[in-house]
Order: structure tokens, then C-alpha cells, then sequence
């Protein structure tokens, strides 16, 4: 059986699986049930002065019929008492020694504040410290959270800060409402963090009430912009990860967040560099227990894949994540549609005709429904197949070309050499 | 000879006939159903499964294209998960008890999903048969009696303990009823028999043809081996008790159904007119086999009324769909013919006060006999219970229905060394019922002989759960 455990960033633990800093992790008897689950690590919901909460502080975005697709929220920091938190992190730390036990820390922009506060922290047997630079709603207005993570000097000074006094390994949790997550990532690793997490939540607001037009979750009618998370955020946490471990200047270790609510989508993470995988709102939606699938089936396709630890696939993904000017332009893919799986929907006629490249005909007036793809009109979109409702009935097909691969760089270079230069790839008309 | 034999029908209609009724699950109907399922916390149909498959977590599973997880899950729980998944009344267990249906929402189809993910444990069983293997052989001897579920569940986790277990059976093939008695259009011999294959991967040694108190004898078992199951099942359809019961014509459901299934369809013999007499789910499979073999009428007679039918709801809705007829309130005085049955002598009946079972007794109508023409009369009345067997043979005490008396809770029997399961126990429930007791009795055992207190999956020794669920288990029942 495959060997699960890992080192992030100097934090050990028995499986990539830790849970989030959030509401699952608010307390020393949630985090040890949730240990004797399974869970690998987690991160103890952010320590800080204490709040006072708003009720009302979640809502979610359904689909169809599906229910928390994305979810948001306007709570804040650990409601509890510091010192309640302090004891009970020693003691779950001590009771769960192969665990890994990180604190999620927001302090007031004042370094003797960081100091006096991180050492505390120390004294817990803690496994490592997680600086909550991202969190976007109410904490950001009071100068902390992403109001730290937006900008990279605070990003860096505040880290340094930590650093100083930190007698465990340093992550720093980036917020994603910025432009480009990398310059933040370097403002940490330049302050010697030892590892990054990201994504936080997203700025958002779920929705309206068309009624009395306050907005989801309502506060007294009134409500605000909160976090997003969950399985709807993933392709832009999976970006992000990408971005800051692809980052020559970064170069430390990443924990990845993001919608991760099964074990595929904690490979996905770490075949784009994350080293752990944070989970959140899967658990909201069903509790601890879902990470006895995530275990099982890493473990499973570790061992069908010959993987021996997860070292072994970690950041696989990266070398293909490419810039758009370095994909080929003589790579050709065409619509086939197989006529025994269609049922006549003719959603991808539609779809080809109205929103993409009108190569999708009907074949009109023979009694069958199955249309048929104009193949030199096909520009290899996948619309087509990614509407169709039958698994397998429309599929992409390679057609060979015959050209050398040939990127748009590469094409570049060589208009500078032969002006006259054939260009490569299909011309749309 | 049968008088008018059936006609017989095309290879065609044959097949069409006892394709599977049930058919699998393509994958991508398994995706979606699988992502139906709400994943409730402390599942009801957790509680309804006898056996206690985690239902949830063998979805999400297959939800998350973790078969091989999924598979281990199942069979974890429920060594059978094959046969259960297929036959199992699921209306009447972890169907019946999904919190869809206080929505009025299809249940989850969960037995079909159990069988989409067995059906992949089998397809790639060179690969997955991996996942269970023998325990380190701990020098302990058990020895079960009868070749059908409780033993196989019984020897499949004992196997897994490390303890050298040998199956008994008096029959040519092993799997019990699981072989020889479910009706061909839901499960063939053939996939009973991969079961048996996965309780010898793990070790288990199997004597066929080996009837105990004939071939070996009951002593013998009892001073070589350190316990011993017994999971004899019942015994033969119990007779009619009335005139013409030996006409050529005259079978009971069990050989019948048996028959069909070890024999070319083309090669079973049915008549032209078939009269069924009971109407309990194996007076269903003959009924609906005999039609489906070609038979051109098929009559169910029954001495009580529809409300009183011990057959299941969906069983009766599948003859009925097939066309065999129901004849209720209808009891076989005499078998008529010379040599061979030309028909039946019936009597009409009306119910009466409550009889010992707690149902209307049935009487006799005076001067309301007719006959029906039949050639051929197949008896299921129910199989003989083992209580001679098990008292004269084995010593064992007995109830008063001639069930084999255990302790609910270790299925220990009168004897401390000999423990019992299935059947034999229960008087003739499901095959999922057998496993639970085979499982349970594996545990027993373990922990009688090393006093090593297992966690076998789905076991739930916490006595106030297994109660609640024991109650809804026999609810439903």
C-alpha cells in the first residue's frame, strides 16, 4: 500500500489531508473527532483578538439540483477566548502527537503585538503557523486579512515580523482578490516564509431577494460582500496554485485550497504543486467522514498508478501548464459523433449554430435525428461535446496533420526570419 | 411422461425470456444515480441492510470512481454483496427505508448500485481479488455445515482471521440456494459460483458431495475442529398430503427451479397447463419460469386471500405481468389423472378466525369443488424445517416451528461448540439475512476462541443499535 504521508514545509503529516481553517476547526474536541476520522492535519480557525459575530452568515449557491455548489460567509475570526483556544490546541497537540496541528493567526498590524502573540503560540506544540493574509470580509475593513494579503509590503513586513520569533514553519494564506497572486507569493518567500497556502474565499455576493431586495445572507435585510469557497471556486484555486508553484522566485512549498471535496480533486492540487490539500466546505456539506474516500481512494490509484509516496506525483502537471504563445497551432481535433449514442437531442447543433462555429448540421428530412459535423468547418472547439448528455457519444479525434508542432512564438521568430513565412495551423474564413 | 409437454419456443424467445430482469447499470446512469444519493448521516438504510453495508459510503465511492474502494466496502460488510445487490427484496430493506421516499422521490436504485460495483469486482478480479486474502493460519479448525450463504459468510471472515476452514456440502456444486435456487432471469448459477470462488481465494477448503451423518460424521467434525457452523438451510418442499401426489407431473418448486438452471432451457420439461400451488416468492419463480419455459396457462392456487400472500409485492407484480394467473381462496383437494396429472380437484375456501400464524385460518367451502385441467402441478408450500435433523442428528434444541434454537447474539447454539445461521435458524428469510448470521457467528467464534473482541464491518455489537436496527430489520421483513 501506498505511503500517504507527507512534509509540507517542514509540517509532517500522516496523509496531505488537512482540514481548513473555518468552522470545522473551531474547537479542540471538532479537530480531534475529525483526527480520529482520518484527517491528516488542520488548521485551527484563525486566532486573533476577540469578535463578535453578525447572525445570519452563510449562504450558498445551488445548481440545478445540486446544493452548495459555492458557498459564502461573513463570519469572522475564532469567536472563543484566546486562552481557551491556546489550551485546547495544547491539548489536542499532545493527545494527537502524529497529527499535524497548525495555528491560524490575524493579529493587529503592530509587531509587538505579532511577537507577543506568536509566542504564545510557540508554547503550544504546535506544528506549524498559518498568517491569515487573506480573509476578504469584515477583518479586511479593520486592516487585517486581505487588506494585508493585497498589498506585498505588508504582506512582507508582517511576515518578517512573525519570522523573527517563530520557532515553527511559516505559512503564509494568500488571498485570491488580487490580480496576480505570484507578486504576493514573492513578497512571502522574500520574508523566509517556509510554505504558502491559497486560495482564500472570493469576494462575493451570492444573490438577491427579489422581494425586498436585500441581498443573501441577510443581515437585518442589509448584507455584505463574504467569501466564496467550494466546488465552484476549484479551476480558479487550481490556477492560482499553478501560478505560485510554477514561480521560480516562490520556490517553497504550497498548501492548496479551493472546492477540494474529493480525493481527485486533492490529486489535481497536488499534481500542480500543492503539497497538502485544505478542505472546507465538503465537510460543512457531510461532515468529517468524507476523508475515509479521499485516504481510500488516493491510496488506490496511488497503487494502480505505481506511485510508492506522494513526493512521486507531486507537481507532475506543472511542466504542461504552458503560456497560451507556447501551445501548438498545428494541433488539430475534430468533432466525431457516433450515431448509435446520439438520441437526438441536437443540443450540439444548436450550441455550434448559435454559440460557436456553425459546423454542426441537421440532417434534415431523412426521419433521423443525428447530426453530422461539417469537418473542415470544425475549428475542434469541444462545445459540442461538453453539451451533449451522453457520456462518450460525441469525442474529439486527432487528425494528423503532417506539420511540425508550432507555437505562436515560435511563429513570431520566424516572421522575423522569413517575413514570408507560412503561418501554422487552421485559418477561420 | 407430462402429458402435454409446452411447446418449445425459439433460442430467441428463450433469451428474451430469461435475460435478466434487473439489467446493470451503464456507467453513466451509475454516475448519476450515485450523485443522487444525499449521503445521510446515520443512514436508514444502513439500519434496514441486515448485514450493514456503509450504503453512503459504497456511493460516494463509486461517485468518486473509487471502485475498488467501493467494491471492498460492500464485501467488507456482506460477502454475497453480489447476490445480495440482485436479489435482495431492496422495497422491503435499504430501498424501502431511503429518506427519498418521505419526499416522494425515487429511492436510490441500491441494489443495482451495489451490483454495478460487484459487477466491477468481478470483471477485474485478477486485479482486485488482491484486496482480501488469508489471515496468518492461527492453528484453529472450523468446520461448516452446508455449502449455501450463512456458510460461506461464516467461513469468508473466519478464513480472514487466519483459522482453516473446511464447507461441507452434500450437494454436487457449492452456494446452496444461491446456486440451485434463485430463479435464472435474476441471477444464473454461474455468478453464484464467482462468489464461491472469492470464499476459496481466501482459503476455505470445500467437500462436495459430502452429506454429514452420511459421508462424515457429526462427532468426528466436532472433535477435529475447534467449532463448528451449521448452515443446513431447510429441507424438502413439504408434501401436499393429498391423493395423486405421486402422478408423473407432479414436481416441487425447488427441483423444478433447480432444474432449469443446470440444464439447456430447450431441455426442461414444462406442460402445456401449469398449476402452482402456494404463493410464497419460490411459488413466483416457478410460476413465472413455467411461463416464461412456454407454458401456455399458468394457475397459482393459494388457500388464503391476496392480503394473506407471503409473496413480495414486486415478486407478485412480476407474475402477474408474466400472465400467471391467481387463484385465491383455492385449495388442491385431489391431483386427478391416470399415470400422469390431467388436472387438479379444488375446493373453494373463506377465511376465518385467526389461526396460530395470526392470520385468517382458511376453511372449506362445502359443495364448491371444480377441477382445472392441468398437466403438470408444481408444490410450493414451503420447505420441511431441519428440526429432526438438527435434534437426532446434532443434539441441538429446537423451537416449536422445528428452528434451531441460538443465542440472537452470538448465534451460539444448545451445544456451546456448535453454532447455527440462515435458514435453519430463521425458518427461511433472504440470503442477506444468512450472511448477518454467518458474520455474527464468525465473530462469536473469534472471540470464543481467542478472546479477541474483532470490529467486523457492519457487525454493530452495540447491542442498543443492533436492537433498532433489528426491529426495523424484522419491520420491514
Amino acid at each position: 500500500m501506498a505511503d500517504l504521508s507527507i512534509n509540507c514545509a517542514g509540517i509532517k503529516s500522516p496523509n496531505p489531508f488537512w482540514l481548513a481553517s473555518a468552522p470545522p476547526t473551531n474547537s479542540g474536541g471538532q479537530i480531534q473527532r475529525a483526527f480520529d476520522l482520518g484527517w491528516g492535519g488542520a488548521v485551527w480557525k484563525t486566532l486573533g483578538e476577540q469578535i463578535i459575530n453578525v447572525n445570519s452568515r452563510f449562504w450558498s449557491l445551488d445548481y440545478g439540483s445540486t446544493r452548495m455548489m459555492g458557498l459564502n460567509n461573513i463570519e469572522l475570526i475564532t469567536a472563543r477566548p484566546w486562552d481557551t483556544n491556546i489550551r485546547e490546541i495544547k491539548e489536542t497537540k499532545k493527545k494527537y502527537p502524529k497529527n499535524a496541528v497548525i495555528v491560524s493567526m490575524m493579529i493587529e498590524s503592530k509587531r509587538e503585538s505579532w511577537h507577543e502573540a506568536v509566542k504564545q503560540v510557540n508554547d503550544t506544540g504546535c506544528d506549524g503557523i498559518e498568517l491569515n493574509f487573506g480573509c476578504p470580509h469584515g477583518m479586511s475593513e479593520r486592516g487585517m486579512g486581505s487588506a494585508v494579503g493585497q498589498v506585498p509590503e505588508y504582506t512582507k513586513m508582517i511576515t518578517e515580523w512573525v519570522k523573527e520569533v517563530a520557532e515553527v514553519p511559516v505559512l503564509v494564506k494568500l488571498t485570491p482578490n488580487i490580480s496576480n497572486v505570484a507578486v504576493v507569493g514573492r513578497a512571502a518567500a522574500a520574508a523566509k516564509a517556509d510554505g504558502i497556502s491559497l486560495i482564500n474565499t472570493i469576494n462575493s455576493i451570492m444573490g438577491i431577494n427579489l422581494d425586498n431586495f436585500a441581498p443573501y445572507p441577510s443581515v437585518d435585510g442589509k448584507g455584505s460582500h463574504g467569501g466564496y469557497c467550494g466546488p465552484a471556486v476549484k479551476p480558479i484555486a487550481l490556477n492560482m496554485v499553478s501560478a505560485i508553484a510554477k514561480d521560480a522566485e516562490i520556490a517553497i512549498p504550497v498548501s492548496g485550497i479551493g472546492g477540494v471535496t474529493t480525493w481527485q480533486d486533492a490529486v489535481e492540487f497536488m499534481v500542480l504543486g500543492a503539497t497538502s490539500v485544505q478542505v472546507c466546505t465538503a465537510v460543512m456539506h457531510y461532515g468529517y467522514r468524507i476523508v475515509e474516500d479521499m485516504i481510500d481512494g488516493l491510496s488506490n490509484w496511488m497503487d494502480e498508478k505505481g506511485y510508492a509516496k506522494c513526493t512521486d506525483f507531486i507537481g507532475k502537471a506543472l511542466p504542461n501548464i504552458k503560456d497560451w504563445s507556447d501551445l501548438n497551432l498545428n494541433y488539430r481535433i475534430i468533432a466525431k459523433i457516433d450515431p448509435k449514442l446520439c438520441i437526438g437531442c441536437e443540443l450540439c447543433h444548436v450550441a455550434a449554430w448559435d454559440g460557436s462555429h456553425q459546423c454542426i448540421d441537421l440532417e434534415m428530412g431523412n426521419g433521423h435525428r443525428v447530426p453530422i459535423v461539417n469537418e473542415p468547418e470544425c475549428v475542434g472547439c469541444n462545445l459540442c461535446m461538453l453539451v451533449c448528455p451522453v457520456d462518450g457519444c460525441i469525442t474529439m479525434v486527432e487528425q494528423p496533420t503532417g506539420k511540425k508542432p508550432t507555437s505562436w512564438r515560435q511563429y513570431q521568430a520566424e516572421l522575423g526570419k522569413n517575413p514570408k513565412c507560412e503561418p501554422p495551423g487552421y485559418i477561420e474564413h | 411422461m407430462i402429458k402435454n409437454l409446452a411447446p418449445k419456443l425459439s433460442d430467441a424467445e428463450y433469451e428474451k425470456n430469461f435475460t435478466d430482469i434487473n439489467p446493470p447499470f451503464l456507467p453513466h446512469n451509475a454516475k448519476i444515480e450515485a450523485n443522487r444519493c444525499l449521503f445521510c448521516f446515520d443512514a436508514p438504510c444502513i439500519r434496514a441492510c441486515p448485514t450493514h453495508i456503509d450504503i453512503p459510503a459504497f456511493i460516494k465511492k463509486i461517485a468518486s470512481a473509487n471502485m475498488r474502494g467501493s467494491a471492498k466496502e460492500i464485501l467488507d460488510a456482506n460477502i454475497l454483496g453480489m447476490s445480495c445487490g440482485r436479489i435482495c427484496p431492496v422495497d422491503s430493506l435499504c430501498e424501502g427505508a431511503c429518506v427519498y421516499n418521505e419526499r416522494d422521490v425515487e429511492p436510490i436504485e441500491i441494489g443495482r448500485l451495489q451490483r454495478y460495483s460487484i459487477d466491477w469486482f468481478y470483471e477485474n478480479w485478477d486485479k482486485a481479488k488482491a484486496m482480501f486474502k488469508a489471515g496468518k493460519p492461527n492453528g484453529k479448525h472450523v468446520a461448516c455445515i452446508g455449502g449455501g450463504p450463512s456458510s460461506l459468510s461464516c467461513a469468508f471472515y473466519l478464513a480472514q482471521l487466519g483459522y482453516a476452514v473446511t464447507i461441507y456440502d452434500k450437494n454436487d456444486k457449492p452456494g446452496g440456494l444461491n446456486t440451485y435456487g434463485i430463479a435464472r432471469y435474476k441471477m444464473s448459477a454461474e455468478e453464484a459460483l464467482k462468489e464461491v470462488r472469492l470464499v476459496e481465494h481466501v482459503g476455505v477448503k470445500f467437500k462436495q458431495n459430502c452429506e454429514v451423518g452420511k459421508d462424515i460424521q457429526v462427532d468426528k467434525l466436532t472433535k477435529d475442529n475447534d467449532a463448528v457452523f451449521i448452515g443446513i438451510g431447510l429441507g424438502q418442499t413439504e408434501d401436499l398430503g393429498i391423493p395423486g401426489e405421486d402422478l408423473t407431473g407432479v414436481v416441487d418448486a425447488i427441483t423444478f427451479i433447480d432444474e432449469l438452471k443446470h440444464n439447456k432451457l430447450r431441455d426442461v420439461r414444462v406442460g402445456r397447463r401449469v398449476a402452482v400451488i402456494g404463493a410464497g416468492n419460490t411459488s413466483v419463480d416457478a410460476a413465472t419460469q413455467a411461463k416464461r419455459l412456454g407454458a401456455e396457462m399458468v394457475m397459482v392456487l393459494y388457500r388464503r386471500s391476496e392480503d394473506e400472500m407471503p409473496a413480495y409485492e414486486y415478486e407478485y407484480e412480476i407474475a402477474k405481468k408474466d400472465g400467471c394467473v391467481y387463484y385465491f381462496l383455492t385449495a388442491p383437494k385431489q391431483i386427478v389423472g391416470k399415470g400422469s396429472v390431467t388436472g387438479i380437484e379444488c375446493v373453494r375456501m373463506k377465511l376465518g378466525k385467526p389461526d396460530a400464524s395470526g392470520r385468517p385460518a382458511p376453511e372449506p367451502i362445502p359443495g364448491s369443488e371444480f377441477v382445472l385441467d392441468c398437466d403438470m402441478v408444481i408444490k410450493s408450500l414451503g420447505q420441511k424445517k431441519q428440526g429432526q435433523f438438527a435434534q437426532k442428528m446434532l443434539g441441538l434444541k429446537t423451537d416449536s416451528r422445528g428452528r434451531i434454537v441460538v443465542n440472537e447474539t452470538t448465534m451460539q447454539t444448545s451445544n456451546p461448540k456448535l453454532y447455527a445461521g440462515g435458514d435453519c435458524v430463521n425458518g427461511g428469510r433472504e440470503v442477506v439475512n444468512a450472511v448477518a448470521h454467518g458474520k455474527r457467528a464468525a465473530w462469536a467464534i473469534h472471540k470464543k476462541l481467542t478472546g479477541e473482541d474483532i470490529d467486523l464491518d457492519g457487525l454493530w455489537k452495540d447491542e442498543t443499535i443492533r436492537r433498532v436496527a433489528n426491529k426495523a430489520e424484522n419491520q420491514y421483513a
